[in-house]
């Protein structure tokens, strides 16, 4: 997917671009340079799904790479603004995908460091009079050099009172974004019908946000990937009936309440680590002298799974309502 | 006279992106970061006025330069100056200060001549824009 758009820009670049001094910029040794392959592969790697917002982040990490080699001949390459919003429901891979976006945006030398402030209201907004401003100053301090991911965004503005110091708080947020966009990079997450509120409501705000990113639901066959891939990752492993059953659950759980996409699958697996360690505690403890086998303590079985109340209609009282 | 006090006070002024190099070294050691001003640079002066709170958990000087020009902003012609405090444990302390702005014209300081007890002299030192005007008119 990577390689043909990264082609096609080098053939027009050597090709279109005989700049007056005959210089050209070699885009496929400033892509391996700045190690973004990696990261992406990465993200490839790591991240199920999610084709709209990878997609994007290949759009964004193209135009930093051309942005550079134009530099790297003369051309004008103004910084452009790379404030992001972050749209999805619960477990959609925000947070995460913002990680991701700060290497990436290191790496291409956007950002002068990796590092990620995550804040929410409570850490921008002040209780009294002249708290708020030097509270969100100091996390912008904080954030500068980096990306600062606003979670939940829109309680910044609480419309049923007036008086209210999320508002003083967004204009001290839309003054930096405005004025040290070198400095850093502000990402916005939360909701997307919540967050399509704030922005209407907040036009200032919307306008200085280049790149909305709308995170989709997962498929259950994705949900399916993510289970085999945490599986892994924490060094457990399915078999054919295990792998069913968590078909089946994922399934089951999409219809519940609460649902809340890679997390829900992340807490299924948890209590199905515990339920597995109670079982092999129970058949230690009856078989005394028995040293459980490798491939029984990696092994998440059936009953592990089936064990759950998803099975038998989730929370009491509470079976329907999609989120 | 040109008063020199601190780290860098015989070189010419620091520009904003030297200030920034520094800060950056001193962030990358995991020193807190401060700035004071004052208009009473008296070398036994040690603690000036500070402006804002320190700054800790910073990544990126472009922070502290932003707090730098906010007390230019509001103090033009003033000393100020920024701190670099090292929380080691038995360190404690200071471990970098140079100052950032100085007033246009520095008067600086005489030396005073008091005959005690006969024929004994003692000397002290007084700055001659702090005798002649009072707090905040000085420079």
């Amino acid at each position: 997917m990577w390689p043909s758009p990264k082609a096609r820009v080098t053939k027009s670049m050597t090709a279109a671009t005989p700049t007056p001094t005959g210089e050209t910029s070699d885009l496929a040794l400033l892509y391996r340079e700045s190690g973004i392959a990696e990261v992406l592969d990465q993200l490839d790697r790591e991240l199920i799904g999610l084709l709209p917002v990878k997609s994007r982040i290949r759009e964004i990490a193209a135009l930093l790479l051309v942005d550079k080699a134009r530099a790297a001949v003369g051309l004008s390459a103004g910084a452009p603004s790379l404030h992001m919003s972050f749209t999805g429901n619960p477990g959609t891979g925000k947070t995460t995908v913002a990680l991701r976006m700060a290497d990436i945006l290191h790496r291409l030398g956007y950002t002068r460091s990796n590092h990620v402030v995550a804040v929410t209201r409570d850490d921008l907004v002040g209780q009294y009079i002249g708290h708020t401003a030097p509270k969100t100053k100091e996390m912008l301090k904080k954030a500068m050099g980096g990306v600062l991911f606003i979670d939940e965004a829109y309680y910044l503005h609480r419309p049923e009172n007036e008086r209210d110091y999320g508002q003083e708080s967004i204009e001290i947020l839309l003054q930096v974004m405005e004025n040290q966009r070198d400095d850093l990079v502000v990402i916005l997450a939360g909701y997307k019908d919540r967050m399509d509120t704030f922005f209407q409501s907040n036009p200032g705000m919307a306008s200085r946000i280049a790149h909305h990113v709308e995170f989709p639901d997962y498929t259950p066959e994705e949900l399916l990937q993510i289970a085999e891939l945490m599986v892994r990752q924490m060094d457990y492993r399915f078999d054919a009936e295990s792998l069913q059953a968590m078909r089946e659950y994922i399934v089951l759980r999409i219809e519940q309440a609460h649902f809340a996409n890679a997390r829900s699958i992340r807490n299924a697996l948890d209590r199905a680590r515990l339920r597995q360690a109670a079982r092999i505690f129970a058949e230690a403890t009856q078989t005394p002298f028995v040293v459980p086998t490798k491939d029984q303590l990696t092994l998440l079985d059936e009953r592990d799974i089936r064990a759950s109340r998803v099975f038998r209609g989730g929370f009491i009282g509470n079976t329907s309502s999609q989120h | 006279m040109r008063i020199t006090q601190g780290t860098f006070s015989f070189l010419p002024d620091l520009t904003d992106k030297q200030i920034a190099a520094q800060v950056k070294y001193a962030l990358d050691q995991g020193w807190a970061i401060s700035v004071e001003y004052t208009d009473d640079p008296h070398p036994r002066n040690t603690y000036w006025e500070m402006f804002g709170n320190p700054m800790f958990d910073l990544r990126d000087p472009a922070g502290v330069l932003q707090e730098i020009n906010e007390c230019r902003k509001t103090f033009p012609n003033y000393y100020v100056r920024v701190m670099a405090f090292d929380s080691t444990h038995q360190v404690e302390s200071i471990v970098l200060s140079f100052i950032v702005q100085r007033p246009k014209d520095e008067p600086g300081f005489r030396q005073v001549r008091e005959e005690i007890d006969g024929r004994k002299m003692r000397y002290t030192t007084q700055g001659y824009a702090v005798v002649a005007k009072p707090e905040g008119a000085r420079y």
